[in-house]
């Protein structure tokens, strides 16, 4: 047999259904409180700080991390439930989101003590915001391309070179960024790059926004110039990111993150066709809800598997390359099926916004955090083929 | 506990693991044109009480959970085992909902389509055409769903006293129509309190969807040793990252389809009743694992180019009785009909608390 890929049908336990309450709860007295609205999701006010802070306070961010960092030792899956609850809601989670499933625990891995100390409890008191500095104008999906050069100075480091595409630069704290520290060698193209801790906001960092075709600013250019960053902020093994980076891959590729961006004009649909759908329509939302039952149940398998300390990389490429596709496919389906509602349905004006906005959020999320044609050069991989 | 469950799980399917392995290699079978594995295949599943799986042991059975028979199942579809092992085991389950004992030998079920109905005559016969009914012409016994006025019944009819007219499923199996004229059965009891015709639908549902997972899982696996053997242009074709972009999206359509059914299977071992959930679960399954099965399939034989296309190869074992099981009890476009009332019938506010029930 090849190795076998495995789903094992988990099922959430009881803690997870209080915990969605709680969530729910929460959030519906953030809507009744006018901090979002959930029917809009391209609205302008993603960054929401106090949000955060409420959030961080409910004890919902480093869910899983020790709680001498000021996490909760709480599980993956419970921690799935937040983070599935507040994508359904469209809850603006843009300052937080990224640190709390990617960044933190990059630090809690590599981090030396007193950096550890210092930021991940305000990361999980929702206070700071992360971005990540992977992509260059000429290294996107080819990461080990990178030539953003990191030269060593008395202390530290000197940086010098462009990082793009950076979301939320513009908002950001902190950047976790790979630099280069020497040339690759002729052996493995992969060494000479190093993780690093960046502090944002200060002299030597310039952020030039980047408007993107949906109208929304999340996009960033951001330019070091003789940016130092001290010694005590290498993240790991010097010359040797690529060995860190895809145990990671795991969490950042399964989650709920992974096929519910879209997922609002689908809800939309349903009250637009009413209670008694005709054949056409109910077809293809029956069709649609399995499929997100589908993927739902994938998502969460991995999420189990890593609860049980698997690193399940391939079935989480798995996830990310179906969830992203039909995420992306979602509202051209929805589209489809919208041509039949009724001229009366009330909330017509809202499903025709949403999926304008959909259908142009659509084209990037099979590119952001590792393309479909990487992720299945990964799986390929798994399967024996490279 | 759990782990204790997922053991004898593990026990029972490695038993059919072995039975099949030993006696129903797809590349003995497929050269064997006059069907002789078949006979020694049955008498050894028969012997070790897999075809009786679910029924109890004080209804003649041996007593297995339905988690351990849906595992078995897994293992059928991995060999696209071709006898009536998940009718039979299905047939067993039917006729002990009512208590009635299940008899020796091959079994399959009516209706094995949603929009057949079997009616119960006041003298006690039953009259009504069940379509598709698979490997009916190899059945001694059908267990059989029929309703009148008062409610819903089971009941234990002999194959001989139906007439049946052969069919042949995609895949080259029995797939019939059984005619009731007024057949008078071995035995009918009233079926449970709360037992819907669509209880049996799921549950032959959640069995094709296993089946078929099974099957792709197999597709993948042959798919990838032949991708590493073949060459082409002077090289193995899996090199080509065409095709292993190809072949990443089949272990996709894999990966879907047995979280799919693996899921729907766990959600019926485990539930006390057929509510919206179990429903949404297994009709997940059988729309997800019957689109896999286009898919998935279709990049296999892709994969094989011409040698995949003839009959010699066994790749057609696994990629046909895929698509065919797709039409047993609903076919996907059916459920999905049904499925997208629910939701409507629900609400668009109540649909995700649904999809996060579990």
């Amino acid at each position: 047999m090849t190795a076998a890929l495995r789903f094992d049908p988990i099922r959430l336990p009881p803690e997870c259904e209080q915990l969605r309450k709680e969530v729910r709860a929460f959030l519906a007295e953030e809507i009744a409180a006018g901090t979002f609205d959930p029917h809009q999701p391209n609205r302008e006010d993603t960054d929401a700080p106090e949000f955060s802070r409420r959030v961080g306070a409910k004890g919902w961010l480093g869910m899983t991390w020790p709680k001498k960092y000021g996490g909760h030792e709480r599980s993956f899956l419970e921690r799935y439930v937040v983070t599935e609850e507040m994508r359904v809601a469209n809850a603006p989670t843009r300052r937080f989101f990224v640190a709390d499933r990617q960044s933190g625990p990059v630090l809690l891995k590599y981090a030396p003590e007193n950096i550890k100390m210092d930021i991940l409890p305000r990361i999980c008191r929702g206070e700071v915001c992360f971005a990540i500095g992977m992509s260059e104008p000429n290294s996107g999906s080819d990461l080990f391309a990178a030539k953003t050069r990191a030269t060593k100075t008395d202390g530290g480091y000197l940086i010098n070179g462009t990082k793009i595409w950076t979301s939320s630069a513009h908002i950001a704290d902190y950047m976790i960024a790979i630099f280069r520290t020497s040339p690759p060698t002729k052996e493995n193209r992969r060494h000479g790059l190093t993780q690093f801790l960046v502090k944002m906001k200060q002299p030597g960092i310039e952020v030039n926004p980047i408007q993107q075709i949906t109208g929304q600013y999340e996009f960033n250019e951001v330019v070091f110039t003789d940016f130092f960053v001290p010694e005590d902020h290498v993240l790991g093994e010097v010359d040797g990111a690529w060995k860190q980076a895809t145990s990671e891959l795991a969490y950042e590729r399964s989650g709920p993150e992974r096929f519910l961006e879209t997922y609002y004009v689908l809800t939309e649909l349903v009250r637009a066709v009413g209670n008694n759908p005709d054949t056409r329509s109910a077809e293809g939302i029956g069709r649609l809800v399995a499929q997100l039952h589908t993927m739902r149940r994938m998502s969460v398998s991995v999420a189990g598997m890593l609860q049980a300390g698997k690193e399940p990389v391939v079935e989480a490429s798995i996830v990310k390359d179906i969830g992203t596709v039909w995420e992306q496919a979602l509202p051209h389906r929805v589209r489809d099926l919208a041509a039949f509602v009724e001229e009366t349905a009330t909330n017509r004006e809202t499903l025709e916004n949403q999926l304008s906005f959909a259908i142009k959020t659509a084209p990037k999320l099979t590119i952001q955090g590792g393309t479909t044609e990487v992720l299945r050069g990964i799986i390929a991989r798994g399967l024996g083929l490279r | 506990m759990r782990n204790a469950v997922a053991e004898s799980e593990n026990i029972v399917a490695e038993t059919a693991e072995k039975i099949f392995a030993d006696l129903a290699d797809a590349q003995t079978i497929n050269r064997d044109k006059n069907g002789a594995w078949k006979a020694p295949l049955w008498q050894a599943l028969s012997e070790s009480g897999l075809p009786l799986s679910w029924v109890p042991e004080d209804c003649g059975g041996s007593g297995a959970s339905l988690a351990e028979g849906f595992s078995v199942l897994s293992a059928a579809g991995r060999f696209a085992v071709a006898v009536p092992l998940a009718e039979t085991m299905l047939a067993g389950w039917l006729l002990a909902q009512a208590k009635i004992s299940s008899p020796d030998g091959e079994m399959t079920v009516a209706p094995a389509s949603p929009k057949d109905r079997i009616t119960l005559n006041a003298d006690g016969s039953l009259s009504g055409k069940a379509r598709g009914v698979p490997f009916a012409k190899a059945a001694k016994h059908i267990a059989v769903v029929a309703g009148d006025a008062k409610g819903l019944s089971i009941a234990l009819v002999e194959a001989a006293k139906c007439r049946i007219d052969s069919g042949l499923g995609l895949g080259g199996d029995h797939s019939d129509t059984v005619t009731f004229d007024k057949v008078q059965p071995v035995t009918t009891k009233p079926a449970p309190k709360g037992f819907e015709q669509t209880h049996l639908m799921l549950m032959g549902g959640v069995a094709r969807s296993l089946q078929i997972a099974g099957a792709l899982e197999s597709m993948l696996e042959i798919s990838v040793r032949y991708s590493n053997e073949r060459v082409a242009f002077e090289k193995k074709i899996s090199k080509f990252q065409a095709v292993q972009h190809n072949l990443a999206r089949l272990a996709g359509e894999s990966a879907a389809a047995l979280a799919a059914a693996t899921s729907a299977a766990d959600a019926i071992a485990n539930a006390t009743s057929f509510n919206d959930e179990v429903f949404l679960e297994a009709v997940s399954a059988k729309i997800r694992c019957s689109e896999a099965a286009e898919k998935g399939g279709g990049i296999a034989h892709q994969v094989h180019g011409a040698i995949g296309f003839t009959s010699e190869h066994i790749l057609h074992r696994y990629s046909l009785r895929a698509l065919g099981w797709r039409d047993d009890f609903g076919s996907e476009s059916y459920w999905a009909v049904e499925l997208g009332r629910l939701v409507a019938n629900r609400g668009a506010d109540e649909l995700w608390p649904l999809v996060a029930s579990r």
